[in-house]
């Protein structure tokens, strides 16, 4: 069975409502602005790990703002965010697991940053292996079916990482069951320092469905407003029955994989220029400016706000207790 | 009561189970329609229908990724690995996952999961359809690790597993499948998860075993008796958590300890029970802290003589009893 | 008009300097004395200050470059102005020379060879902020492939926290992570991206200028003079009476009253009286300093230390020594001392008390002949004998120490100037 895969030019603006519009800039500029202080503190070395996601807001807010965000379940990625903050994390909430403090709600400092976990959001734990959320997010969409409810299940993940096992172990099941099931591959083109011919012999990852008898479908995910259409299309397919869908969405990678990775030695210095110039959120700052949606002035006053945002919660959490060496032992079992 | 095989118990388990809890689900495969390659699921298919007993794929890791998540989104799988060997695979998903997710979580995410899997050699099964795979997992923090012995324990054990919160993986000793009959009762009742249990009561030697093994310790307990050797019996049941209690106080009385496994000597489950022992029975200890066990090469060799020298049997470890005693 | 800075020159026998840092970048407003840029010599950094207002238009000279006195390093105008490809003010040249100098114009239209073009358009480079030494300070193609060689150790791109490297390992041992932060300010740390990052534990500090020239000198000072340390114990009762008799007065002459500036005079009393210690060896012969220059090592903390010297310090008195030993001190922690005013010392006094140090042995200040080593003011016992009766009293002792050349003094010697000093503090009135 072939099926279509569709690709989409830039959406234009007056499709939403500009309320909307101004709610998901927002969304990106405070996932960007806390992703930049976390870079921040790796570097006055106050924490020791962080991984970032700028360049990828736009896909995941976009995606975000199509689900029943806090209600339909979500198994991120560490890359994720922009999603996990427009699902109803707080920015003290990330800032919390960044510093590995007690009250981090993901994992009480036993995880690094970035492993987020908050199950009133729906937003299921984050681990290293890579791809193993995406059979779970099967699974997790199976007992949705099965249990006859009107949830989806939304799951993310690098192209790179579509090469597990466990990727096309999930796709059978999502096939064969139909299940409510949409599986993103933020294609930032690099698995750490791996380019992605070197991981796959096809130039779309969406590619990849057809194999399985599921919707194979690729956007640009410099534009919020393309993922946002795309993610809809999928959710309501899902949540009506009709399957699974792997929404493919172009993402850039702005900074290194991590850390303390070097990638001056697998990026040249005219890469990394020309990715600047595909960051999506001056881009989205400017349509949105172009259209008159977005002023000078309250573009000023948000990022103020934002920024201060992310101060408080920097402070708050920096200030907050570790954990104690009794959560360290355990337990380990559920009563 | 009716005297029951191993298998029926398991059986009769999950029917039991499906029927209390629609919560309940299992997959595996040929789980369904075949009713499992050891028939463990038949008639459940007929009985529940295609969203109670799912076929999954040929795919050991989904068939576990799948369960960590349908528990997670309030369900309780039961996940059948059709082989032991086969369950390698699906590693990463048990260990890296579903034994990790409380404990990383701060206890808001639980996994409350069974991955029944049928274990152990003398079947002719050659080396990818006899191994024993319980020190591997056993050693994993928030993993349940439980081995029945008999009938009337698979059925118990079973339904804990399917109610307890945790992540259970529910060795069955293939062997004993049709092999050991027992008493099973109708109805519902448990088996407590994290209790051993002393099926023959002495004063000589305390013997340590589980599985198939627990059933031919039995055998070489009544032949040695004849010796007028006394073993004290200990089933341990639950590998992980291990009632240690019951251990400690057997070795006290007796001061003398013979462990019992199938699986490769080296690094097996019987090293850590030595282990315990040695340290804190140490005042009780009276000889050296002995194992029959199997060989260290890769289990089980399949040509029937290598199969027979590679696996412990009755007298093999009545042997090793006597040894223990006359120490 | 605009203003053209000058590499000043910074001491009588100081030909030249090197650029450490500008402190202004193209495009910024510059004020009137405005700290424009920090000059590194053998001794000191100095801050130079702008000559005029206005924009800074050109920079001629890098940083890393070490300039000539006199060289144009820089030019302010008004933003917009026209400047000059090479120094504007009028030359010593002859006029037949001249006639060979560039047009006025702007920078970078002044005679650009083709393969200087070339090279600045495919590697970026802005032709103003090369630094030409060709005829008439034109771009040479050497200058401009020199500049394209240096461009990753440019600080002047500032980069953000992402944009910096990494070490490239992805995970370090914890300590290293969090025992590595650098200073308490919020800034990038930057591992040299010219060096390799270094993978064990140990972190390797980069040497700076004055670290380079200690360590150089102290070297230097081991090698050349068999040093020797003889050490005095100084009742400074009488010191210390009459310091806190004083110390208000002094402090309403403008003067804060130190102990040191009682040691400088006693020192300056026992050299004059044992001229053989301000002295330097030399193969033809011992050279006895007419003057004396007394050196006053200030430490400058965890950036190593300095010692200005007081010239003529015969010549002071007690409020002149705490005077200038106080504006001395002052300035060297702020870095405003003038290379002349680090050299050309006769004697040095080294303080090592202040930090608790009972005694030391210091490194001779070459080519000097002895270095005399204050220790920490301590109340102690001591046994007093008044008509033949002894006794126990406190006093507040210090142990004096001079480290000196062998070649130039024996112990005996040595002995009777330390005794001279001892003497003169003892019976201070």
């Amino acid at each position: 069975m072939v099926v279509p895969v569709l690709e989409s030019a830039t959406a234009p603006l007056a499709d939403l409502p500009a309320d909307l519009l101004l709610d998901m800039y927002t969304a990106m500029l405070r996932a960007r602005r806390l992703d930049e202080r976390c870079w921040i503190l790796h570097r006055q070395g106050k924490i020791a790990f962080h991984i970032s996601g700028m360049g990828h807001e736009a896909a995941q807010v976009g995606i975000a703002f199509a689900m029943r965000r806090g209600e339909d379940h979500f198994l991120p990625y560490y890359r994720d965010l922009a999603m996990v903050l427009a699902c109803g994390m707080t920015s003290l909430e990330v800032m919390l697991g960044v510093f590995g403090r007690q009250d981090d709600p993901s994992s009480g400092g036993r995880q690094m940053p970035e492993h987020y976990s908050r199950r009133s959001k729906n937003i299921y734990s984050v681990s290293s292996p890579v791809a193993t959320q995406v059979p779970q997010a099967a699974g997790v969409a199976l007992a949705e079916k099965l249990k006859g409810g009107d949830r989806v299940a939304v799951t993310c993940l690098g192209e790179g990482s579509t090469n597990q096992g466990d990727f096309h172990e999930a796709l059978t099941w999502a096939g064969v069951h139909k299940l409510p099931l949409i599986v993103v591959v933020e294609n930032n083109e690099y698995a750490i320092s791996v380019p992605m011919e070197k991981q796959m012999a096809i130039p779309r990852v969406s590619d990849r469905a057809s194999a399985y008898g599921v919707r194979g479908v690729t956007v640009d995910g410099l534009d919020p407003i393309a993922a946002y259409h795309a993610a809809q299309e999928a959710i309501d397919i899902a949540r009506s029955g009709g399957g699974a869908t792997l929404l493919e969405v172009r993402v850039v990678r702005l900074t290194p994989h991590s850390s303390d990775d070097d990638d001056s030695a697998y990026r040249s210095k005219e890469d990394k220029a020309a990715l600047k110039i595909s960051d999506p959120l001056p881009k989205f700052r400017g349509r949105l400016m172009d259209a008159g949606i977005l002023s000078q002035q309250h573009e000023r006053e948000l990022d103020e706000r934002i920024v201060d945002e992310v101060n408080h919660a920097h402070q708050a959490a920096e200030a907050a207790p570790y954990p104690t060496v009794e959560w360290a032992a355990g337990p380990v079992f559920a009563a | 009561m009716a005297e029951k095989t191993l298998i029926e118990g398991i059986r009769e388990a999950m029917d039991e189970e499906l029927a209390r809890d629609d919560s309940v689900f299992i997959t595996g495969e040929d789980v369904g329609q075949r009713g499992g390659v050891f028939r463990a699921t038949l008639g459940l298919f007929d009985k529940y229908g295609p969203t109670r007993v799912i076929d999954s794929p040929l795919a050991e890791l989904s068939i576990v990724a799948v369960g960590i998540g349908a528990a997670m989104n309030g369900l309780r799988p039961i996940c059948e690995i059709q082989f032991a060997d086969f369950i390698q695979p699906a590693y990463n998903q048990i260990v890296n996952e579903a034994a990790r997710m409380y404990y990383r979580t701060g206890g808001t995410f639980t996994v409350p999961m069974v991955i029944r899997t049928p274990y152990g050699g003398g079947i002719g099964g050659g080396l990818y359809h006899s191994q024993s795979i319980e020190a591997t997992y056993a050693h994993v923090p928030g993993l349940k690790v439980v081995i029945p012995s008999n009938p009337h324990d698979a059925k118990g054990l079973l339904k804990s597993a399917v109610r307890d919160n945790n992540p259970v993986l529910f060795l069955e000793p293939k062997k004993g499948y049709r092999l050991i009959k027992g008493e099973v009762p109708d109805g519902d009742y448990t088996v407590p998860i994290g209790q051993a249990q002393i099926t023959r009561e002495g004063s000589d030697i305390s013997v340590y075993a589980y599985g198939m093994m627990h059933y031919y310790c039995q055998q070489a307990a009544e032949e040695v008796a004849r010796d007028g050797i006394d073993v004290e019996l200990i089933d341990l049941r639950t590998l992980n958590p291990l009632d240690k209690d019951t251990v400690l106080e057997s070795f006290k009385k007796t001061g003398k300890a013979l462990i019992v496994y199938e699986d490769n000597r080296f690094l097996g489950y019987g090293a850590e029970i030595a282990a315990i022992l040695a340290d804190e029975g140490f005042n009780y200890m009276d000889a050296p802290i002995r194992r029959v066990a199997g060989p260290d090469v890769p289990a089980v060799p399949y040509s029937h003589p290598l199969q027979d020298w590679f696996m412990p049997n009755p007298q093999k470890i009545a042997e090793a009893m006597r040894k223990l005693a006359r120490y | 008009m605009g203003t053209p800075v000058i590499m000043p020159q910074l001491g009588e026998s100081v030909v030249e300097g090197k650029i450490s840092r500008w402190l202004k970048q193209l495009g910024e407003p510059v004020k009137l004395y405005e700290p424009l840029l920090e000059v590194e010599t053998d001794k000191v950094t100095t801050e130079v200050t702008a000559a005029g207002a206005g924009t800074l238009l050109k920079l001629y000279a890098n940083e890393g470059d070490v300039v000539k006195a006199g060289t144009l390093i820089a030019f302010i105008g008004a933003s917009g102005e026209s400047v000059p490809a090479t120094d504007p003010r009028p030359s010593s040249l002859p006029e037949s020379e001249r006639e060979q100098e560039m047009p006025r114009g702007n920078g970078s239209s002044a005679r650009i060879s083709p393969v200087v073009a070339r090279i600045a358009s495919e590697h970026h480079v802005d032709l103003a902020l090369v630094h030409g030494t060709g005829e008439g300070g034109r771009v040479t193609k050497k200058d401009i492939l020199a500049y394209v060689e240096m461009q990753p150790d440019t600080p002047s791109e500032k980069l953000e926290a992402w944009e910096q490297p990494g070490l490239g390992e992805l995970f370090r041992p914890t300590e290293e992570v969090f025992g590595t932060a650098v200073s308490a300010s919020p800034g990038p740390i930057a591992p040299a991206a010219a060096s390799a990052p270094t993978v064990t534990s140990d972190e390797v500090l980069p040497l700076n200028g004055m670290r380079k020239a200690i360590a150089e000198h102290m070297v230097m000072s081991k090698r050349t003079s068999p040093h020797v340390t003889t050490v005095f114990e100084v009742d400074l009762s009488k010191v210390v009476a009459h310091r806190n008799t004083h110390k208000a007065q002094f402090e309403r002459d403008g003067a804060n009253l130190t102990f040191t500036p009682y040691f400088a005079m006693a020192t300056i009393a026992a050299l004059k009286k044992h001229p053989l210690v301000n002295s330097s060896w030399s193969d033809s012969g011992i050279v006895l300093h007419r003057t004396v220059n007394l050196g006053i090592a200030v430490s400058l903390g965890e950036d190593g230390l300095i010692v200005p010297v007081i010239k003529n310090a015969d010549s002071l008195n007690l409020l002149g020594f705490a005077r200038t030993i106080n504006d001395l001190a002052d300035r060297a922690r702020r870095k405003q001392l003038k290379p002349d005013e680090v050299q050309g010392g006769t004697f040095t006094i080294t303080n090592h008390g202040t930090s608790g140090s009972l005694f030391a042995t210091p490194v001779i200040n070459q080519p000097q002949c002895g270095i005399l080593g204050v220790g920490l003011i301590q109340k102690r016992v001591v046994v007093v004998t008044q008509n033949e009766v002894d006794a126990i009293a406190i006093k507040p002792m210090v142990y004096v120490g001079l480290t000196f050349d062998h070649r130039i003094l024996d112990g005996n010697s040595a002995d009777n100037f330390v005794a001279a000093i001892k003497q003169r503090l003892e019976s201070w009135t």
